[in-house]
Protein backbone atom coordinates (compact mmCIF):
# COMPACT_ATOMS: atom_id res chain seq x y z
CA UNK A 1 0.00 0.00 0.00
CA UNK A 2 2.51 2.30 1.01
CA UNK A 3 4.57 1.64 -1.59
CA UNK A 4 1.45 1.96 -4.31
CA UNK A 5 1.07 5.42 -2.67
CA UNK A 6 4.43 6.51 -2.58
CA UNK A 7 4.74 5.28 -6.59
CA UNK A 8 1.69 7.11 -7.26
CA UNK A 9 2.81 10.08 -5.65
CA UNK A 10 6.22 9.94 -7.78
CA UNK A 11 4.26 9.23 -10.88
CA UNK A 12 2.17 12.16 -9.84
CA UNK A 13 5.27 15.08 -9.97
CA UNK A 14 6.83 13.38 -12.31
CA UNK A 15 4.29 12.38 -15.17
CA UNK A 16 1.26 14.50 -13.76
CA UNK A 17 2.35 17.44 -14.87
CA UNK A 18 2.11 16.44 -18.61
CA UNK A 19 -0.21 15.27 -20.27
CA UNK A 20 0.29 11.74 -21.06
CA UNK A 21 -1.22 9.07 -23.59
CA UNK A 22 -3.61 6.23 -21.84
CA UNK A 23 -1.41 3.63 -22.93
CA UNK A 24 1.79 4.73 -20.84
CA UNK A 25 -0.67 4.95 -18.48
CA UNK A 26 -1.67 1.68 -18.87
CA UNK A 27 1.19 0.48 -18.79
CA UNK A 28 1.84 1.92 -15.61
CA UNK A 29 -0.86 0.12 -13.91
CA UNK A 30 -0.44 -3.43 -14.90
CA UNK A 31 3.21 -3.45 -13.14
CA UNK A 32 1.99 -1.66 -10.45
CA UNK A 33 -1.19 -4.53 -10.62
CA UNK A 34 0.91 -7.25 -10.85
CA UNK A 35 3.11 -6.10 -7.74
CA UNK A 36 -0.12 -5.90 -5.79
CA UNK A 37 -3.03 -8.69 -6.62
CA UNK A 38 -6.41 -8.28 -5.54
CA UNK A 39 -6.26 -4.98 -4.81
CA UNK A 40 -9.38 -3.51 -6.23
CA UNK A 41 -9.15 -1.35 -9.82
CA UNK A 42 -5.98 -1.15 -11.05
CA UNK A 43 -4.02 -1.12 -7.84
CA UNK A 44 -3.05 2.29 -7.71
CA UNK A 45 -4.65 3.99 -4.65
CA UNK A 46 -7.24 5.40 -6.45
CA UNK A 47 -7.16 9.41 -6.06
CA UNK A 48 -3.37 8.99 -7.29
CA UNK A 49 -4.28 7.11 -10.23
CA UNK A 50 -3.17 9.20 -12.90
CA UNK A 51 -4.94 7.83 -15.97
CA UNK A 52 -7.96 9.83 -14.98
CA UNK A 53 -5.68 13.03 -14.31
CA UNK A 54 -6.39 14.80 -17.87
CA UNK A 55 -10.21 13.83 -18.06
CA UNK A 56 -10.33 15.45 -14.12
CA UNK A 57 -8.79 18.31 -15.49
CA UNK A 58 -10.71 19.14 -18.35
CA UNK A 59 -13.84 18.22 -16.74
CA UNK A 60 -13.16 20.19 -13.80
CA UNK A 61 -11.93 23.29 -16.32
CA UNK A 62 -15.45 22.92 -17.94
CA UNK A 63 -17.19 23.11 -14.65
CA UNK A 64 -15.87 25.06 -12.41
CA UNK A 65 -15.61 27.67 -15.58
CA UNK A 66 -19.11 27.40 -16.01
CA UNK A 67 -19.44 28.02 -12.46
CA UNK A 68 -17.49 30.73 -11.81
CA UNK A 69 -19.23 32.63 -14.86
CA UNK A 70 -22.93 31.92 -13.09
CA UNK A 71 -21.39 33.16 -10.14
CA UNK A 72 -20.35 36.49 -11.43
CA UNK A 73 -22.41 37.18 -14.30
CA UNK A 74 -25.65 36.21 -12.57
CA UNK A 75 -25.70 35.12 -8.91
CA UNK A 76 -23.18 37.71 -6.95
CA UNK A 77 -24.76 40.70 -9.22
CA UNK A 78 -28.11 39.02 -8.09
CA UNK A 79 -27.82 38.68 -4.45
CA UNK A 80 -25.23 42.36 -4.33
CA UNK A 81 -28.55 43.57 -5.71
CA UNK A 82 -30.57 42.30 -3.04
CA UNK A 83 -28.35 43.33 -0.45
CA UNK A 84 -28.25 46.74 -1.46
CA UNK A 85 -31.52 47.40 -2.47
CA UNK A 86 -32.35 46.60 1.65
CA UNK A 87 -29.17 48.53 2.74
CA UNK A 88 -30.52 51.47 0.59
CA UNK A 89 -33.81 50.84 1.66
CA UNK A 90 -33.01 50.87 5.29
CA UNK A 91 -30.77 53.94 5.09
CA UNK A 92 -34.24 55.47 3.57
CA UNK A 93 -36.41 54.36 6.28
CA UNK A 94 -33.92 55.76 8.68
CA UNK A 95 -33.51 58.96 6.83
CA UNK A 96 -37.52 59.27 6.97
CA UNK A 97 -37.37 58.73 10.46
CA UNK A 98 -34.96 60.92 11.43
CA UNK A 99 -36.94 63.61 9.21
CA UNK A 100 -40.06 62.91 11.06
CA UNK A 101 -38.27 63.29 14.62
CA UNK A 102 -36.87 66.66 13.27
CA UNK A 103 -40.40 67.65 12.62
CA UNK A 104 -41.48 66.18 16.09
CA UNK A 105 -38.76 68.26 18.18
CA UNK A 106 -39.45 71.78 16.05
CA UNK A 107 -43.09 71.10 16.86
CA UNK A 108 -42.59 71.18 20.36
CA UNK A 109 -40.05 73.24 20.02
CA UNK A 110 -42.39 76.00 18.42
CA UNK A 111 -45.24 74.90 20.96
CA UNK A 112 -42.81 75.93 23.81
CA UNK A 113 -41.56 78.94 22.18
CA UNK A 114 -45.23 79.84 21.67
CA UNK A 115 -46.14 78.51 26.13
CA UNK A 116 -43.56 80.83 26.90
CA UNK A 117 -44.72 83.88 24.89
CA UNK A 118 -48.42 83.04 26.08
CA UNK A 119 -47.21 82.99 29.48
CA UNK A 120 -45.15 85.98 29.05
CA UNK A 121 -48.07 88.36 27.35
CA UNK A 122 -50.36 86.37 30.24
CA UNK A 123 -47.78 88.12 32.74
CA UNK A 124 -47.36 91.49 30.92
CA UNK A 125 -51.00 91.62 31.06
CA UNK A 126 -51.58 91.17 34.98
CA UNK A 127 -48.56 93.58 35.32
CA UNK A 128 -50.28 96.19 33.39
CA UNK A 129 -53.60 95.74 34.54
CA UNK A 130 -51.76 95.96 37.92
CA UNK A 131 -49.70 98.83 37.17
CA UNK A 132 -52.69 100.72 35.93
CA UNK A 133 -54.79 99.56 38.69
CA UNK A 134 -51.95 101.41 41.24
CA UNK A 135 -51.57 104.40 38.69
CA UNK A 136 -55.46 105.21 38.88
CA UNK A 137 -55.61 104.81 42.61
CA UNK A 138 -52.96 106.84 42.33
CA UNK A 139 -53.86 109.65 40.23
CA UNK A 140 -57.11 109.08 42.30
CA UNK A 141 -55.69 109.77 45.98
CA UNK A 142 -53.97 112.56 44.15
CA UNK A 143 -56.78 113.94 43.04
CA UNK A 144 -58.41 113.36 46.40
CA UNK A 145 -55.84 114.93 47.93
CA UNK A 146 -55.71 118.50 46.02
CA UNK A 147 -59.48 118.70 46.14
CA UNK A 148 -59.03 118.61 49.72
CA UNK A 149 -56.26 120.75 49.69
CA UNK A 150 -57.94 123.30 47.20
CA UNK A 151 -61.18 123.16 49.89
CA UNK A 152 -58.94 123.48 52.91
CA UNK A 153 -57.42 126.87 50.99
CA UNK A 154 -60.43 128.04 50.42
CA UNK A 155 -61.64 127.44 53.86
CA UNK A 156 -58.58 129.17 55.05
CA UNK A 157 -59.11 132.11 52.82
CA UNK A 158 -62.84 132.53 53.76
CA UNK A 159 -61.38 131.93 57.78
CA UNK A 160 -58.47 135.00 56.72
CA UNK A 161 -61.57 136.79 54.83
CA UNK A 162 -64.17 137.09 57.29
CA UNK A 163 -61.44 137.66 60.41
CA UNK A 164 -59.77 140.34 58.23
CA UNK A 165 -63.34 142.03 57.51
CA UNK A 166 -64.15 141.36 61.44
CA UNK A 167 -61.07 142.73 61.99
CA UNK A 168 -62.18 145.79 59.96
CA UNK A 169 -65.29 145.92 61.64
CA UNK A 170 -63.61 146.55 64.99
CA UNK A 171 -62.09 149.26 64.55
CA UNK A 172 -65.63 150.67 63.02
CA UNK A 173 -67.13 149.28 66.02
CA UNK A 174 -64.17 150.78 68.71
CA UNK A 175 -64.78 154.20 66.81
CA UNK A 176 -68.62 153.93 67.33
CA UNK A 177 -67.89 153.09 70.55
CA UNK A 178 -65.75 155.83 71.10
CA UNK A 179 -67.39 158.30 69.94
CA UNK A 180 -70.71 156.69 72.15
CA UNK A 181 -68.51 157.19 75.17
CA UNK A 182 -67.25 160.35 74.58
CA UNK A 183 -70.63 161.23 74.37
CA UNK A 184 -72.13 160.32 77.29
CA UNK A 185 -68.93 161.36 79.60
CA UNK A 186 -68.63 164.32 78.25
CA UNK A 187 -70.89 165.72 76.20
CA UNK A 188 -69.36 166.92 73.81
CA UNK A 189 -68.75 165.25 70.16
CA UNK A 190 -65.27 164.87 68.92
CA UNK A 191 -64.56 164.63 65.74
CA UNK A 192 -64.18 161.82 63.51
CA UNK A 193 -60.85 162.58 63.18
CA UNK A 194 -59.10 162.49 66.26
CA UNK A 195 -61.43 159.41 67.26
CA UNK A 196 -59.98 157.43 64.10
CA UNK A 197 -56.69 158.72 65.56
CA UNK A 198 -57.36 157.45 68.97
CA UNK A 199 -58.30 153.79 68.13
CA UNK A 200 -55.28 153.64 65.44
CA UNK A 201 -52.93 154.45 68.54
CA UNK A 202 -55.05 152.32 71.22
CA UNK A 203 -54.54 149.54 68.21
CA UNK A 204 -51.00 149.96 67.94
CA UNK A 205 -50.42 149.51 71.03
CA UNK B 1 -14.75 -5.39 -2.70
CA UNK B 2 -17.29 -3.59 -1.46
CA UNK B 3 -15.08 -3.54 2.12
CA UNK B 4 -12.14 -1.40 0.34
CA UNK B 5 -12.58 1.30 1.99
CA UNK B 6 -10.06 3.17 -1.09
CA UNK B 7 -12.91 1.43 -3.75
CA UNK B 8 -14.78 4.82 -2.89
CA UNK B 9 -12.48 6.94 -4.67
CA UNK B 10 -12.28 4.95 -7.69
CA UNK B 11 -12.84 6.81 -11.18
CA UNK B 12 -15.17 5.19 -13.36
CA UNK B 13 -15.86 5.99 -17.12
CA UNK B 14 -19.55 6.55 -18.01
CA UNK B 15 -19.55 8.48 -21.46
CA UNK B 16 -15.53 7.13 -22.92
CA UNK B 17 -14.10 10.31 -24.75
CA UNK B 18 -10.48 10.11 -26.22
CA UNK B 19 -9.15 13.57 -28.21
CA UNK B 20 -6.09 13.23 -29.81
CA UNK B 21 -4.91 9.85 -27.46
CA UNK B 22 -5.62 11.78 -24.13
CA UNK B 23 -8.56 10.16 -22.27
CA UNK B 24 -11.25 12.85 -21.48
CA UNK B 25 -13.56 10.36 -20.31
CA UNK B 26 -16.82 11.91 -18.88
CA UNK B 27 -16.54 9.90 -15.57
CA UNK B 28 -17.93 9.64 -12.19
CA UNK B 29 -15.64 12.28 -11.23
CA UNK B 30 -16.70 14.23 -13.61
CA UNK B 31 -20.74 13.16 -12.96
CA UNK B 32 -20.54 14.71 -9.98
CA UNK B 33 -18.90 18.09 -10.75
CA UNK B 34 -21.64 18.95 -12.37
CA UNK B 35 -23.97 17.96 -10.10
CA UNK B 36 -21.79 20.30 -7.68
CA UNK B 37 -21.92 22.95 -10.16
CA UNK B 38 -26.03 22.30 -10.41
CA UNK B 39 -26.27 21.55 -7.05
CA UNK B 40 -24.72 24.77 -5.71
CA UNK B 41 -25.82 27.36 -8.70
CA UNK B 42 -29.40 25.82 -8.67
CA UNK B 43 -29.78 26.55 -4.89
CA UNK B 44 -28.27 30.17 -4.92
CA UNK B 45 -30.39 31.13 -7.99
CA UNK B 46 -33.72 29.52 -6.99
CA UNK B 47 -33.43 30.74 -3.60
CA UNK B 48 -32.67 34.66 -4.37
CA UNK B 49 -35.40 34.22 -7.02
CA UNK B 50 -37.98 35.84 -5.05
CA UNK B 51 -35.61 39.11 -4.41
CA UNK B 52 -37.32 39.67 -1.39
CA UNK B 53 -36.68 42.63 0.54
CA UNK B 54 -37.28 40.59 3.59
CA UNK B 55 -35.22 37.51 2.85
CA UNK B 56 -36.69 34.26 4.03
CA UNK B 57 -34.68 31.46 5.27
CA UNK B 58 -33.51 30.12 2.02
CA UNK B 59 -32.69 33.03 1.02
CA UNK B 60 -30.92 34.48 4.40
CA UNK B 61 -29.05 31.32 3.78
CA UNK B 62 -27.85 32.51 0.29
CA UNK B 63 -27.50 36.07 1.34
CA UNK B 64 -25.21 34.83 4.45
CA UNK B 65 -23.09 33.06 2.63
CA UNK B 66 -22.32 36.25 0.16
CA UNK B 67 -21.88 38.16 3.34
CA UNK B 68 -19.29 35.53 5.06
CA UNK B 69 -17.08 35.33 2.09
CA UNK B 70 -17.05 39.09 1.61
CA UNK B 71 -16.29 40.30 4.83
CA UNK B 72 -13.45 37.50 4.98
CA UNK B 73 -12.18 38.84 1.71
CA UNK B 74 -12.24 42.51 3.05
CA UNK B 75 -10.72 41.31 5.95
CA UNK B 76 -7.86 39.42 4.40
CA UNK B 77 -7.13 41.45 1.35
CA UNK B 78 -8.73 44.25 2.20
CA UNK B 79 -11.07 46.04 -0.21
CA UNK B 80 -8.25 46.29 -2.94
CA UNK B 81 -9.15 42.61 -2.93
CA UNK B 82 -12.91 42.60 -3.61
CA UNK B 83 -12.01 42.08 -7.38
CA UNK B 84 -11.73 38.62 -6.29
CA UNK B 85 -14.61 38.18 -4.59
CA UNK B 86 -16.12 36.47 -7.68
CA UNK B 87 -13.48 34.23 -7.43
CA UNK B 88 -13.23 33.23 -3.90
CA UNK B 89 -16.84 33.18 -3.83
CA UNK B 90 -17.07 30.73 -6.82
CA UNK B 91 -13.90 28.73 -4.98
CA UNK B 92 -15.88 28.32 -1.55
CA UNK B 93 -19.20 27.40 -2.72
CA UNK B 94 -17.72 24.89 -4.98
CA UNK B 95 -15.34 23.23 -2.56
CA UNK B 96 -18.47 23.57 0.29
CA UNK B 97 -21.25 21.72 -1.85
CA UNK B 98 -18.70 19.12 -3.33
CA UNK B 99 -17.63 18.03 0.09
CA UNK B 100 -21.33 18.41 1.14
CA UNK B 101 -22.34 16.53 -1.82
CA UNK B 102 -19.82 13.52 -0.93
CA UNK B 103 -21.03 12.66 2.59
CA UNK B 104 -24.47 11.05 0.75
CA UNK B 105 -23.79 7.53 1.08
CA UNK B 106 -22.58 6.11 -3.04
CA UNK B 107 -21.75 9.57 -3.94
CA UNK B 108 -18.47 10.53 -5.48
CA UNK B 109 -15.87 13.04 -3.19
CA UNK B 110 -14.35 14.80 -5.99
CA UNK B 111 -12.64 16.97 -3.36
CA UNK B 112 -10.80 13.44 -2.40
CA UNK B 113 -8.93 13.89 -5.44
CA UNK B 114 -5.22 15.26 -5.13
CA UNK B 115 -5.14 16.95 -8.79
CA UNK B 116 -8.64 18.16 -8.04
CA UNK B 117 -7.72 20.21 -5.34
CA UNK B 118 -4.28 20.35 -6.44
CA UNK B 119 -5.99 22.40 -9.76
CA UNK B 120 -7.77 24.70 -7.86
CA UNK B 121 -5.06 25.35 -5.50
CA UNK B 122 -2.79 25.99 -8.59
CA UNK B 123 -5.47 28.76 -10.24
CA UNK B 124 -5.40 29.97 -6.47
CA UNK B 125 -1.40 30.70 -6.64
CA UNK B 126 -1.60 31.17 -10.92
CA UNK B 127 -3.50 34.31 -9.79
CA UNK B 128 -1.56 35.63 -6.87
CA UNK B 129 1.50 35.61 -9.03
CA UNK B 130 -0.06 37.18 -12.67
CA UNK B 131 -2.30 39.93 -10.84
CA UNK B 132 0.92 40.47 -8.43
CA UNK B 133 3.12 40.81 -11.61
CA UNK B 134 0.98 42.37 -13.06
CA UNK B 135 0.05 45.02 -10.77
CA UNK B 136 3.39 45.56 -9.24
CA UNK B 137 5.83 44.63 -12.07
CA UNK B 138 8.79 43.11 -9.98
CA UNK B 139 7.90 45.27 -6.70
CA UNK B 140 6.09 41.98 -6.54
CA UNK B 141 9.20 40.37 -5.35
CA UNK B 142 9.07 42.44 -2.22
CA UNK B 143 6.71 39.99 -1.38
CA UNK B 144 9.80 37.57 -0.51
CA UNK B 145 11.90 40.38 1.40
CA UNK B 146 10.37 41.26 5.14
CA UNK B 147 11.16 44.55 6.24
CA UNK B 148 13.43 44.76 8.91
CA UNK B 149 15.91 42.13 9.16
CA UNK B 150 19.01 42.19 9.42
CA UNK B 151 21.28 42.28 6.04
CA UNK B 152 22.98 38.98 7.17
CA UNK B 153 20.32 36.99 7.83
CA UNK B 154 18.51 38.30 4.69
CA UNK B 155 19.51 35.64 2.66
CA UNK B 156 17.98 32.97 4.47
CA UNK B 157 14.89 34.96 5.52
CA UNK B 158 14.63 35.44 1.82
CA UNK B 159 15.17 31.44 0.68
CA UNK B 160 12.65 30.68 3.82
CA UNK B 161 9.96 32.96 2.10
CA UNK B 162 10.38 31.63 -1.17
CA UNK B 163 10.31 27.97 0.12
CA UNK B 164 7.02 28.45 1.84
CA UNK B 165 5.48 30.86 -1.30
CA UNK B 166 6.67 27.51 -3.40
CA UNK B 167 5.17 25.18 -0.79
CA UNK B 168 1.42 26.77 -0.51
CA UNK B 169 -0.23 24.58 -3.31
CA UNK B 170 1.34 22.14 -2.17
CA UNK B 171 -0.44 22.66 1.57
CA UNK B 172 -3.31 24.15 0.26
CA UNK B 173 -3.94 21.30 -1.88
CA UNK B 174 -3.30 18.39 0.10
CA UNK B 175 -4.88 20.24 3.03
CA UNK B 176 -8.61 19.98 1.38
CA UNK B 177 -7.61 16.25 -0.06
CA UNK B 178 -6.44 14.45 2.93
CA UNK B 179 -9.04 15.55 5.30
CA UNK B 180 -11.74 14.59 2.88
CA UNK B 181 -10.07 11.14 2.02
CA UNK B 182 -8.89 10.33 5.78
CA UNK B 183 -12.70 11.39 6.54
CA UNK B 184 -13.99 9.40 4.39
CA UNK B 185 -11.98 6.15 4.61
CA UNK B 186 -12.94 6.50 8.65
CA UNK B 187 -15.90 6.53 8.03
CA UNK B 188 -16.00 3.12 5.42
CA UNK B 189 -13.65 1.27 8.03
CA UNK B 190 -15.88 2.17 11.51
CA UNK B 191 -18.93 1.41 9.56
CA UNK B 192 -17.50 -1.82 8.03
CA UNK B 193 -16.73 -2.61 11.63
CA UNK B 194 -20.49 -2.85 12.28
CA UNK B 195 -21.28 -4.64 8.95
CA UNK B 196 -18.38 -7.70 9.89
CA UNK B 197 -18.90 -7.92 13.61
CA UNK B 198 -22.71 -7.97 13.49
CA UNK B 199 -22.23 -10.91 11.25
CA UNK B 200 -20.42 -12.95 14.20
CA UNK B 201 -23.80 -13.36 16.27
CA UNK B 202 -25.34 -12.26 19.36
CA UNK B 203 -22.14 -10.91 21.00
CA UNK B 204 -20.81 -9.76 17.53
CA UNK B 205 -23.97 -7.46 17.28
CA UNK B 206 -23.65 -6.31 20.97
CA UNK B 207 -19.68 -5.40 20.00
CA UNK B 208 -20.45 -3.66 17.03
CA UNK B 209 -22.81 -0.70 18.93
CA UNK B 210 -19.51 0.70 19.74
CA UNK B 211 -18.04 0.85 15.90
CA UNK B 212 -21.73 2.10 15.25
CA UNK B 213 -22.01 5.05 17.33
CA UNK B 214 -18.28 5.71 16.18
CA UNK B 215 -19.65 6.36 13.01
CA UNK B 216 -22.43 8.48 13.96
CA UNK B 217 -20.07 10.41 15.89
CA UNK B 218 -17.67 11.00 12.60
CA UNK B 219 -20.33 11.49 10.33
CA UNK B 220 -21.12 14.51 12.56
CA UNK B 221 -17.43 15.47 12.58
CA UNK B 222 -17.68 15.23 8.82
CA UNK B 223 -19.74 17.68 8.44
CA UNK B 224 -18.06 19.79 10.45
CA UNK B 225 -15.06 19.06 7.99
CA UNK B 226 -16.66 19.52 4.94
CA UNK B 227 -17.49 23.12 6.11
CA UNK B 228 -14.62 23.86 7.74
CA UNK B 229 -12.16 23.06 5.02
CA UNK B 230 -14.19 25.22 2.53
CA UNK B 231 -13.61 27.82 4.52
CA UNK B 232 -10.04 26.88 5.10
CA UNK B 233 -9.39 27.10 1.65
CA UNK B 234 -11.49 30.36 1.07
CA UNK B 235 -9.60 32.18 4.27
CA UNK B 236 -6.37 30.90 2.63
CA UNK B 237 -7.12 32.41 -1.03
CA UNK B 238 -7.51 35.82 0.92
CA UNK B 239 -4.58 35.29 2.75
CA UNK B 240 -2.59 34.92 -0.29
CA UNK B 241 -4.39 37.24 -2.49
CA UNK B 242 -3.62 40.00 -0.01
CA UNK B 243 0.02 39.44 -0.84
CA UNK B 244 -0.54 39.96 -4.98
CA UNK B 245 -2.48 43.23 -3.60
CA UNK B 246 -0.35 44.31 -0.93
CA UNK B 247 2.95 42.93 -1.14
CA UNK B 248 5.74 43.44 1.10
CA UNK B 249 3.38 44.95 3.62
CA UNK B 250 3.64 41.69 6.10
Amino acid sequence: MFVTAAYAQQSTTTEGAEAHDAAAAGEVHTETGVAHEGEAGSGVFPPFDSTHFASQLLWLAITFGLFYILMSKVIIPRIGGILETRHDRIAQDLDEASRLKGEADAAIASYEQDLATAKSKGHKIADDARESAKAKANADRTAVEADLAKKISAAEDRIADIKAKALADVGAIAEETATAVVKQLIGGTVTKAEITAAVKASAGN
Amino acid sequence: MSNDPTHQFLVNKIVPIEIGGIDFSFTNASLFMVATVGAAAGFLYLTTSQRGLIPNRMQSVSEMSYEFIASMLREGAGSGGMKFFPMVFSLFMFILTANLLGMFPYFFTITSQIIVTFALALFVIGTVILYGFYKHGFGFLKLFVPHGVPGVLLPLVVAIEIISFLSRPISLSVRLFANMLAGHITLKVFAGFVTSLSALGALGIGGAILPLIMTVAITGLEFLVCFLQAYVFAVLTCMYLNDAVHPGSH
